[in-house]
């Protein structure tokens, strides 16, 4: 009886002092995120708008790869060390090319990425008025130049006609 | 017929376009250091701490730096390429052992065999940053100047090596 009574103390003092740790933890691992929130806040702003190399469809905000990691931790130093997000954005730009930006700069060799799909609305639009164009001539001149019928001819529908008529 | 060839030509064009984008390699960035100077560094040497090493010493001279770990997979499927072109004294190999363990490097090293001149050991990964690298291996073809000529991103292959890397080394060691 006292030896279970004695190990079930040791539990729940066992099970006190881990509530008491983990709480220590916590509380530890909290307070340099809280001190750096600015510098977080704005590197996760520029990161958010990069793209991670490795896994190449997450932003380098939100990778889990080793690069995104070091490379956000550069982001953080340069941030830190009172760089304008134009500078890191260069930093980056320079070591891993326009890739990197989700936002491609515009400049020539862009031109076909920004200005193609008004391109090719310009083209869908164009060719559209064209065709309604051609369309609208086609049935103006399809109405003005309807054959009139013959007096023989009229004379055979009105017989045509009436044959309905009486069948009904 | 006549309507139907221009929306026949028009698919036939976005089928070529379709086709290059399904061959083209999403992991091959293409660098912007191309043409640009190799950036410079000065890092210990991986077998020899105390001694340092830095790209301005190979001035005047075509070279390779290698980029490798040893946690690395593919870096296995190029070693015996590198090993091979090591051997054939066309091009000094340099390393760069990227965000590694020096015990590790240098195991890796003895277990596989060893075609570098000489290692850089990069155990943070700030030069691999600046040399934009992004996936080990990588290999840079550096001319006399200092300037990076080529990246192969991936294993160098013999293909590579055939068609890239061979002809590039000797157009450059003629200038």
């Amino acid at each position: 009886m006292s030896k279970g009574n004695s190990r079930g103390l040791k539990h729940i003092m066992f099970a006190l002092l881990l509530a008491l740790t983990t709480s220590l933890a916590v509380a530890r691992e909290a307070m340099p995120l809280a001190a750096d929130e600015a510098v977080e806040k704005r590197m996760v702003a520029i990161s958010d708008e990069m793209r991670c190399l490795v896994c190449q469809n997450e932003s380098l905000s939100g990778s889990h790869a080793e690069l995104a990691q070091d490379l956000r931790q550069e982001i953080r130093a340069m941030i830190k060390a009172g760089k304008s997000d134009q500078q890191i954005k260069a930093f980056m730009v320079d070591r891993y090319g326009d890739f990197v930006l989700y936002r491609p700069p515009v400049k020539t060799t862009t031109y076909l990425l920004w200005f193609g799909p008004f391109l090719l609305l310009a083209i869908a639009i164009l060719t559209l008025i064209n065709y309604l164009r051609r369309r609208g001539a086609r049935l103006d001149q399809g109405e003005a130049s309807e054959p009139e019928l013959s007096a023989e001819e009229r004379q055979r529908a009105d017989v045509l006609l009436k044959q309905i008529e009486t069948k009904r | 017929m006549k309507r139907f060839l221009i929306p026949l030509i028009l698919f036939v064009v976005l089928l070529g376009f379709l086709a290059r984008g399904l061959m083209l390699d999403p992991h091959e960035v293409p660098s912007p250091l191309i043409n640009k100077p190799a950036p410079a560094f000065e890092l210990s040497e991986l077998a020899k701490p105390d001694l340092k090493f830095s790209p301005a010493e190979m001035r005047g001279r075509v070279w390779l730096l290698n980029v490798w770990a040893s946690w690395c997979v593919s870096c296995r499927e190029e070693h015996p390429v590198l090993l091979a072109l090591a051997k054939t004294g066309a091009v000094p190999i340099y390393g760069l052992n990227y965000k590694d363990q020096r015990t590790d490097g240098l195991r890796w090293l003895t277990q596989f065999g060893n075609p570098y001149t000489l290692n850089a050991f990069d155990g943070d990964g700030r030069v691999g940053i600046d040399y934009g690298v992004y996936g080990v291996p990588e290999t840079y073809v550096i001319d006399k100047a200092g300037i990076i000529r080529y990246k192969q991103i991936g294993p160098v292959t013999q293909e590579a090596l055939d068609k890239k890397i061979l002809p590039l080394l000797k157009e450059l060691e003629k200038s």
